[in-house]
């Protein structure tokens, strides 16, 4: 290729490499990215609930614009047994104005913003796999696939879980098997009435349910089912070192997840649309404390770890959208100032650690476990109900600490201090 | 329940752009056996790439892979050579 110098290179047409492009391109930079896939969106793969309050910030009419399935109004938490399952079935008309999550498809959702993107300006180059980086002394100067060198003045990596273009520079390590899960998944196609039937949902309305327990067999992760406008996203989430130590098998534990009595008639008649997998983060906070930049080079979404699980939800998406306003903003600067040195890098991290995508990373360090420790049953319809609101519900506020949110609501509440409340306490106080 | 068939079934219904020369996985065959770790990729690939011949060595169906690097995440070092496809090939989903 010539010796013509871009703005910047994205690298990976996932949600954080595309709004990093939107955004770069709509400030006036001279944007490529480039995408492994014959489109973007064609090797990506989620659950499927998008926190999406952070999309209307960027495309103030995306829920009506982009191709989301249904709006999340009920969150059902299962809690399978073997020959039992209890459900905490939380629906909360709160949820539905403003709506604050919806079920997505990615390669539908993923395409449409690389649309998004072309109009803006960005050149779109898919089908084509970058295989190192370039450096000249400590700086980050380009990419090479094949043959071909393409020159920026930044690099952005949005390569995904992965990103072995990172580990290969020596800049992030190999992640250990106890931060990654895999997600086996299908999505199965039912007409709209049934779902409407079964899931008992009007409209564009959707539930999603996080489900634990029997459905991993003991292996550390979870199950999950979401209903789009006119298919089931249903898969596993198997954490990696705990299946290799449990000694089962991937698909076997899929698979009777999808026989489980409390399971399989939700899927009843259904079609397969699709069988798939990917890697996901069981501990996101301790892949984004690593290293994020370079001179020249900035690190986004989930190649940056930036992904929480809870085991009730899974947030990647939304992360993957928020830093990729913070990689932007510290780029439109570094082009603005013509500095691209590690200083100029470093704003990344001020400017995550000044917004919920950075601070709702440290909240959830000495992460999840919440339903592992916590004792949920009796009278406390309400409390629950305010505590999972305040769980489900992201108005891009910082997030609070949980034993804030549960002394709040628990205060709110006329319920007296038990046995009971003191131990799930405890348990949340390490959220 | 409904029945969606055997894995390879599953497969058979996803689009794939087939690299036909080159496979994007090798495994190193005497240090998989050695430290046993050609079971684990039999058990762990959520596309049964992996499996195990009568001689115990691991055979790899390459062109059923989709790209998660499951496999490559608990291998041993030097067990198995793992890389995306080239540009293009390999899995297109069409859901997500
Ligand atoms: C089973 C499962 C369930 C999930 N559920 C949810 C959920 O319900 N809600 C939620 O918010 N999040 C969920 N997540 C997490 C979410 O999918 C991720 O956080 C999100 O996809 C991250 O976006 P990204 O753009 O950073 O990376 P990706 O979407 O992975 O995009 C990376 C892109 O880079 C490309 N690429 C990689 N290497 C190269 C290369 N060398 N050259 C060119 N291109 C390259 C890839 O092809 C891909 O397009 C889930 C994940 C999984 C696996
Ligand atoms: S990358 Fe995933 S699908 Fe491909 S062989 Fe490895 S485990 Fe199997």
């Amino acid at each position: 290729m010539d010796e013509e110098i871009f703005d910047v290179i994205v690298v990976g047409g996932g949600i954080a490499g595309l709004v990093s492009a939107y955004q770069l391109a709509k400030s006036g930079h001279e944007v490529v990215l480039i995408e492994r896939g014959v489109e973007a969106g064609s090797k990506n793969l989620s659950g499927g609930v998008f926190y999406s309050r952070i999309m209307e910030e960027i495309f103030p009419d995306f829920l009506k614009e982009a191709p989301v399935e249904r709006h999340i109004t009920r969150n059902i938490i299962s809690f399978l047994n073997q020959t039992s399952a209890v459900n905490i079935d939380y629906w909360d008309q709160r949820l539905a104005d403003p709506i604050n999550a919806v079920s997505v498809l990615r390669v539908k959702l993923d395409a449409w913003l690389s649309g998004k993107c072309e109009e803006a300006g960005v050149m779109i180059m898919p089908g084509v796999r970058v295989d190192s980086l370039l450096k000249e002394g400590d700086q980050y100067v380009g990419v090479k696939a094949g043959e071909d060198e393409l020159r920026a003045k930044v690099i952005i990596l949005a390569d995904g879980v992965n990103s072995f273009l990172a580990q290969d520079e020596g800049i992030r390590p190999k992640q250990l098997p106890k931060y990654l899960a895999v997600g086996v998944k299908s999505v199965i196609g039912l007409p709209r009435k049934v779902i409407e039937d079964r899931f008992r949902v009007r409209g564009n309305e959707g539930v999603a349910y996080a489900i634990v327990g029997d459905c991993t067999k003991s292996v550390a992760g979870g199950g999950f089912l979401y209903t789009n406008s006119e298919s089931i996203s249903i898969g596993v989430v198997l954490q990696l070192e705990s299946i290799e130590k449990k000694g089962l098998t991937s698909t076997v534990i899929f698979d009777q997840f999808l026989e489980h009595p409390a399971i399989a008639p939700l899927i009843a008649d259904g079609e397969l649309l699709e069988y798939g997998c990917h890697l996901t983060m069981e501990d996101g906070p301790a892949m984004v404390a690593q290293e994020v930049s370079r001179p020249g080079l900035l690190i986004v979404g989930d190649a940056a770890g930036f992904t929480v699980n809870t085991g009730l939800t899974i947030r990647g998406m939304d992360f993957a959208a928020g830093s990729a306003l913070a990689v932007a903003k510290t780029i439109d600067n570094a082009l603005k100032n013509k500095d691209f040195s590690q200083s100029a890098m470093n704003m990344y991290r001020m400017e995550l650690d000044s917004h919920w995508v950075g601070q709702d990373m440290k909240t959830y360090k000495n992460a999840p476990a919440f339903f592992e420790t916590s004792r949920l049953y009796g009278d406390y319809g309400q409390l629950l109900a305010d505590i999972f609101y305040r769980i489900f519900h992201h108005d891009l506020t910082p997030r609070k600490r949980l034993t804030s949110v549960v002394l709040g609501a628990f205060k709110a509440s006329s319920l007296k201090v038990t046995n009971l409340i003191r131990d799930a306490f405890f348990g949340l106080k390490s959220l | 329940m409904a029945n969606f068939g055997s894995i390879v079934e599953r497969l058979n219904g996803n689009i794939y752009h087939l690299d036909e020369e080159e496979s994007h996985i090798e495994v190193n065959q005497e240090i998989a056996k050695k430290m046993g770790v050609g079971k684990l990729f039999v058990r762990i690939c959520p596309a049964h790439v992996y499996s195990e011949e009568t001689d115990g060595s691991i055979g790899v169906s390459y062109a059923a892979c989709l790209e998660c690097g499951t496999c490559l995440a608990v291998a041993t070092p030097g067990s198995l050579k793992w890389h995306y496809p080239k540009g293009g090939c390999g899995i297109a989903f069409r859901e997500g």
